[in-house]
């Protein structure tokens, strides 16, 4: 049902962290944009539509104080209503630049307070973002979780002008449903189960977490009530994406393993379910990201721990 | 080793070493002993170690089992000094300190562990002749993940969707083909000061006699005439030293030949073997041991290495052999 396309070479292997891939869809200019974390810097790819790689550029965490470099954590495109910002965290701080990693137009510091060894304080940093130039601006800190935030998700509210649901996990497994507004409104909470949830993803009310257990689980957004449970990875679940325009959930895990779900609701009862669609073995590959290529779920990609080049698949 | 300076500094939290100072550390470890190995012989037992404990670290079936690796570490060692109370009650001491620190600890906080040291092994592919043969370690340096055995404890098989309704009641169960093929854990590793681990990560790789051999990709020609004629020693076991013991104890004590003492460990066949080993050693697998720069990971290093040199002779353990007065005589004049 999908085959292995022609790999897109990495100067550097992917590190093993979770989410360790981010896709920026050009669909208007033919292109799109990998992002992966090496260890102390960060890769920016361009690759045309046959995976044909263009362009390469490699970003680092600014210095601050102290003696080694520091490693990058994330680096995300996030996709604005009038803008597409790139975001890059490591324990010193955070910065954005511009969707192609040219310009940096912001730096958050981190407090070296915050950075002790393995413990985040668990804060939700919020930004006003403009629709151009950096005058970014810091506007709000959510106070929610108690350990380090793992992964955020968001999705337009339903029937909701310029209001977003959002979603947080952290490493105990704790997810925190928000939705935005003149300020921020916390409205459920999930409790974790002595697992962290490295992954999360929001489609339609609908929540999909993944666990360091290797199950996925479906939460309704509004009620924070459980309605699925996926014996999925035999291993801990490394990355989610969603395929939004047909409720396709891509799941990879550190047992080697991809699988894609669909997403529905049951027409009579309005519950949540989930059908099986795929599997693929990256053999002898511990996954640490993974994306869907187009928002059509019709291709994706992965990167493994010490791989040095993001694997492409393409349904047939 | 297990002295407890050299434990209390190492329990300290701190940064993870670079490569450079974590082999000046295992340089100076080595070299503590009577044991004198050169740069080739040297850099081939470091490899070997390296990646051993990557593939220990990486088959981790989950992050909190990189304790439970420890302790089949400490566990092994226990059984080589069974007759040395005072080491042994050093290494029980350093398991109790281990439960303590890291027995609370998080599954979170422990896969954070776990990421940071894979940090450190990141593409290192060096294939080691036992794993090849061993079928753990594929032709190209990367270990295989085998996608059947037990699920790590915690972790259901795959292949299962429940489906609940709005109280909570299962509502719907379906199956679906997941690809490998797992059962379920038999049961928990202990965590205890005695226990049975159950995870055979860790235990001793020798415990099977047989040669070791790590091939650096590419370049070394000599591969095929490193048979299986060699055994290849683990300084650190009690029957080398024993077995030393033995010889020395029977020669009599000459005025030593050349500016160092005590003996020389070749990991190769010949000496010939060993310099053209040194000659052909890729670039960029060579350690520089000396470190000019003043950061403070240094420091680390070099607080390491002081307390390392006052550790006294006579806390070796002591081999037994009647001629083991000539040897602790001898290891006092070094």
């Amino acid at each position: 049902m999908f085959r292995w396309e022609r790999s897109i070479p990495l100067r550097g292997s992917a590190a093993a962290l979770c989410n360790n891939l981010s896709v920026l869809q050009l669909p208007a200019r033919n292109l799109t944009y990998f992002g992966v974390v090496h260890g102390p810097s960060a890769q920016l790819l361009s690759a045309a539509p046959e995976g044909v790689p263009l362009a390469q550029r490699q970003l680092h965490a600014k210095e601050g104080a102290g003696v080694s470099p520091p490693l990058i954590t994330q680096v995300h495109w996030c996709v604005l209503p009038f803008r597409v910002l790139l975001v890059l965290t490591s324990h010193r701080g955070i910065q954005m630049y511009e969707s192609n990693g040219y310009t940096m137009v912001y730096w958050h510091a981190l407090d070296s307070g915050d950075a002790s060894p393995g413990t985040w304080s668990g804060r939700v940093l919020v930004f006003d973002i403009p629709a151009k130039g950096p005058n970014i601006v810091l506007s709000e800190e959510l106070a929610g979780h108690q350990m380090p935030i793992t992964d955020i998700a968001t999705e337009p509210a339903q029937g909701q002008d310029c209001v977003a649901d959002m979603v947080t996990a952290d490493d105990s497994g704790l997810l925190c449903v928000w939705r935005s507004g003149p300020e921020f409104t916390l409205l459920t909470r999930i409790p974790g189960f002595g697992v962290p949830c490295p992954s999360v993803q929001l489609w339609q009310g609908i929540i999909a977490a993944g666990y360091g257990n290797g199950q996925v689980h479906l939460y309704e957004a509004t009620t924070g009530n459980l309605h699925v449970q996926i014996n999925a990875h035999a291993r801990a679940i490394c990355a989610l994406d969603l395929a939004s325009e047909v409720g396709k959930l891509l799941s990879a895990g550190e047992d080697t393993f991809v699988h894609i779900w669909k997403l529905s609701r049951n027409p009579e009862s309005g519950y949540i379910e989930v059908e099986h669609c795929h599997g693929e073995c990256v053999a002898d590959t511990q996954l640490c990201g993974a994306r869907f290529c187009d928002s059509s779920g019709n291709s994706f990609a992965v990167t493994g721990y010490d791989l040095a080049e993001i694997r492409r698949f393409s349904s047939v | 080793m297990f002295n407890r300076k050299f434990m209390e500094e190492l329990f300290k939290p701190q940064e993870l070493y670079s490569k450079k100072a974590l082999r000046t550390v295992y340089e100076r470890l080595a070299h503590a002993s009577i044991m004198k190995l050169n740069q080739a012989s040297m850099d081939k037992l470091y490899d070997l170690m390296t990646m051993a404990f990557k593939y220990q670290v990486l088959l981790c079936p989950r992050p909190k089992d990189v304790l439970l690796v420890t302790f089949n570490h400490l566990d092994t060692i226990k059984g080589f000094i069974r007759d040395s109370p005072t080491i042994l009650q050093q290494v029980d001491e350093t398991l109790r300190q281990l439960t303590e620190i890291y027995g609370g600890l998080s599954a979170g906080e422990f896969q954070l562990i776990r990421q940071t040291l894979l940090i450190f092994f990141q593409d290192l592919h060096i294939r080691v002749s036992m794993f090849l043969k061993d079928k753990v370690q594929n032709n190209n340096g990367r270990f295989v993940l085998p996608v059947s055995g037990p699920v790590p404890w915690g972790t259901e098989v795959p292949g299962l969707i429940r489906m609940f309704n709005n109280k909570g009641e299962e509502v719907k169960r379906i199956e679906f083909k997941h690809g490998g093929n797992y059962v379920p854990a038999p049961k928990e590793g202990s965590f205890e000061l005695y226990g049975d681990r159950v995870l055979k990560l860790g235990t001793n790789m020798y415990s099977v006699n047989q040669p070791v051999e790590t091939h650096v990709s590419g370049s070394s020609k000599n591969l095929a005439s490193w048979t299986q004629e060699s055994i290849a020693p683990n300084p650190l076991a009690k029957e080398e030293l024993n077995f030393l013991a033995r010889l020395m104890g029977g020669m009599e004590i000459k005025k030593p030949s050349g500016p160092e003492p005590g003996f020389r460990l070749n990991l190769f066949t010949t000496d010939e073997e060993e310099e053209q080993a040194a000659l052909t050693r890729p670039e960029e697998l060579s350690y520089e041991v000396i470190n000019i720069q003043a950061t403070q990971d240094q420091q680390r290093s070099e607080e390491l290495a002081r307390i390392m040199g006052e550790f006294e002779i006579t806390e070796q353990p002591r081999l037994s052999t009647s001629k083991g007065d000539d040897l602790l005589a001898m290891m006092d004049e070094l």
